[in-house]
């Protein structure tokens, strides 16, 4: 048996790599651009970073819970539409916000009754209210974007707050939020035991269904945040808004460190992913290659990334065992 | 048989699977500072009488009394709750996650809303340490953890939760020599601390190592309940598979 504080660097390990390169990555590019340690440029980072934030942070909990919710690129396009039409309803700012963000809730909660309560694989509930969602934004809008908001609204997405704007600090509020859920809450905890062993938390006398459909709610929720961002920045809704924003959340997740078999995750780790993949697209912008690149790449990382854990993770155990 | 009064009393109990009468009548009784063993064939009924106890099958008729209540149907919080726990087969641990947060499943610490960590890692450690378990860290997720070493978490979670009648199922299955003589001498020392220790076990050598009686199944019954003190494993065989019958057996 190894000593305490090898095995607690072991289990940092992925965690640590992932800031190794994210260093690398921002002293290779200081090298080759003086444009890019400006804070305009790292503003910019941050920025970008926000929106994958926001999503990943609920995404997190999901995976870790041995889940997956692929219905969030979808529910982004919903939330903002919603928002959007009860603007132009006449219904106050503060009010069209909450029920755009209700509106993700009661999504999650859908997905989330499905999937713990019918007894349905996650991965088939997510994908086929997914389509549900696009198909119903579609038709509420008559597939025509909705645009020109008020400057209260459009004050969350392009305003500022000090040297920072409003998407920045809701994502620094909601890693932080999510850090404190995960390590620190019953329910976070519960969100990884659920991913390790569900049978298990269950005979221990534990609402299983209940703890699981909440984490779809809060994911619901996330992705509703990341929709009136979208909304409020493009100062448009688009019902074609949010494509395939699942699997840039999911990427970020699993580059951060956590398991697609659940039980391992962690919210830093997603953040830290998340701003990754964020200089990454900078850095390629700046040095004017093609964005085409930065698919490719970001698939390459990615397998990386968790090739290293994995094998990292097989070592440590043959060692110990 | 010991004097006082049993902890625990099975009294009557009934149960069937559509045809199947797993349990048709079953008496037993458990006292606390004992190992009691319960055997038979597959199929005689030993599991689901355990599951009776720990609330996850009801009973169609029948008493459970524990100490001096009565309840004919048990919730598996509140069978927890009145303080009969069960230690699964396959320990039901949460393998990625640490040995605190294994024990305190369900019934974590904490102050406010936030998890006491600091505390449920002392306390972990009081638990593990008065089971005789040697566990160098306790921040290791317990998949890498030996099998006895694994047993001691489950146990630790029994005993946080109140348990004073421990059930283990088969709880040296799949284990090597030296990791089965590590959880034998862990039941035989909860039975000296105090607790009552029900085990279910087909390794007739074992039952005789461990257990102060011996409560033998077939077919949905009790058929037999002796001390390991007066018989020898060849009776026990017998009584297993009927070649000697027992009045009990005759009505």
């Amino acid at each position: 048996m190894k000593s305490e504080t090898k095995i607690r660097l072991q289990q940092l390990f992925p965690r640590l790599l992932l800031l190794a390169v994210l260093a690398f990555m921002i002293i290779l590019l200081d090298r080759l651009s003086p444009f890019f340690l400006t804070w305009s440029n790292m503003r910019n980072i941050l920025d970008q970073a926000s929106l994958y934030i926001v999503l990943s942070v609920g995404m997190t909990f999901v995976i870790c819970s041995g889940g997956i919710d692929l219905s969030i690129g979808a529910i982004v396009a919903m939330s903002g539409v919603i928002m959007a039409m009860c603007m132009k309803a006449g219904i106050s700012i503060g009010l069209a916000i909450c029920l755009g963000l209700a509106s993700g809730a009661v999504i999650g909660l859908i997905n989330g009754i499905l999937i713990s309560f019918a007894n349905i694989n996650p991965f088939i509930v997510t994908l086929s209210i997914m389509s549900v969602i696009r198909g119903t934004s579609l038709l509420m809008t008559n597939g025509r974007p909705i645009y020109g908001f008020e400057e209260a609204f459009k004050f969350w997405g392009s305003g500022n707050i000090g040297p920072i704007n409003p998407p920045i600090l809701i994502s620094l509020i909601l890693v932080t939020l999510g850090i404190l859920l995960l390590t620190s809450t019953r329910w976070g905890n519960y969100s990884l035991v659920l991913g390790s062993n569900e049978e298990a938390l269950r005979r221990t006398g534990v609402n299983v269904k209940l703890y699981k459909t909440s984490i779809y709610v809060f994911c619901g929720i996330c992705a509703a945040i990341a929709g009136f961002i979208v909304c409020a920045r493009l100062n448009t809704a688009e019902p074609l808004a949010g494509w395939a924003y699942e699997m840039d959340a999911i990427a970020a997740v699993v580059l951060g460190g956590a398991d697609m078999r659940g039980g391992r995750g962690s919210v830093f780790g997603t953040f830290i992913a998340c701003l990754v993949l964020a200089v990454m697209q900078n850095g390629l912008t700046i040095l004017s290659i093609s964005s085409n690149y930065q698919q490719v790449l970001t698939g390459i990382i990615i397998i990386l990334a968790v090739a290293v854990s994995e094998f990292k993770r097989r070592n440590s155990k043959a060692s110990v065992s | 048989m010991s004097e006082t009064q049993p902890f625990l009393q099975v009294k009557n109990i009934y149960k069937s699977f559509g045809h199947v009468e797993a349990l048709r009548g079953v008496n037993m009784e458990a006292y606390t500072g004992e190992v009691l063993a319960l055997v038979g064939d597959n199929g005689a009924g030993k599991s689901t009488l355990i599951k009776t106890l720990s609330g996850a099958v009801w009973p169609d008729c029948g008493e459970i009394w524990l100490n001096n209540q009565k309840y004919s149907r048990l919730k598996p919080k509140q069978a927890i709750k009145i303080g009969l726990s069960t230690v699964y087969q396959d320990l039901a641990l949460a393998n990625t996650r640490d040995v605190p947060c294994n024990i305190f499943m369900g019934r974590e610490l904490r102050c406010g809303i936030l998890l006491n960590k600091k505390a449920m890692y002392t306390e972990a450690q009081k638990l593990i340490g008065n089971l005789g378990i040697k566990i160098p860290s306790l921040a290791v997720p317990v998949s890498i953890l030996s099998g006895g070493q694994r047993q001691g978490v489950a146990v630790a979670r029994a005993i946080h939760q109140g348990g004073k009648i421990l059930i283990f199922d088969e709880p040296t299955a799949a284990m090597g020599l030296v990791e089965s003589a590590a959880v034998l001498k862990l039941i035989k020392n909860l039975a000296e601390q105090g607790f009552g220790v029900i085990i279910i076990s087909h390794n007739l050598e074992q039952v005789f190592q461990v257990a102060n009686r011996v409560c033998v199944m077939r077919q949905g019954k009790v058929v037999n309940t002796v001390r390991t003190a007066d018989v020898c494993a060849q009776d026990v065989v017998s009584m297993i598979t009927g070649a000697l019958e027992t009045n009990s057996n005759l009505n």
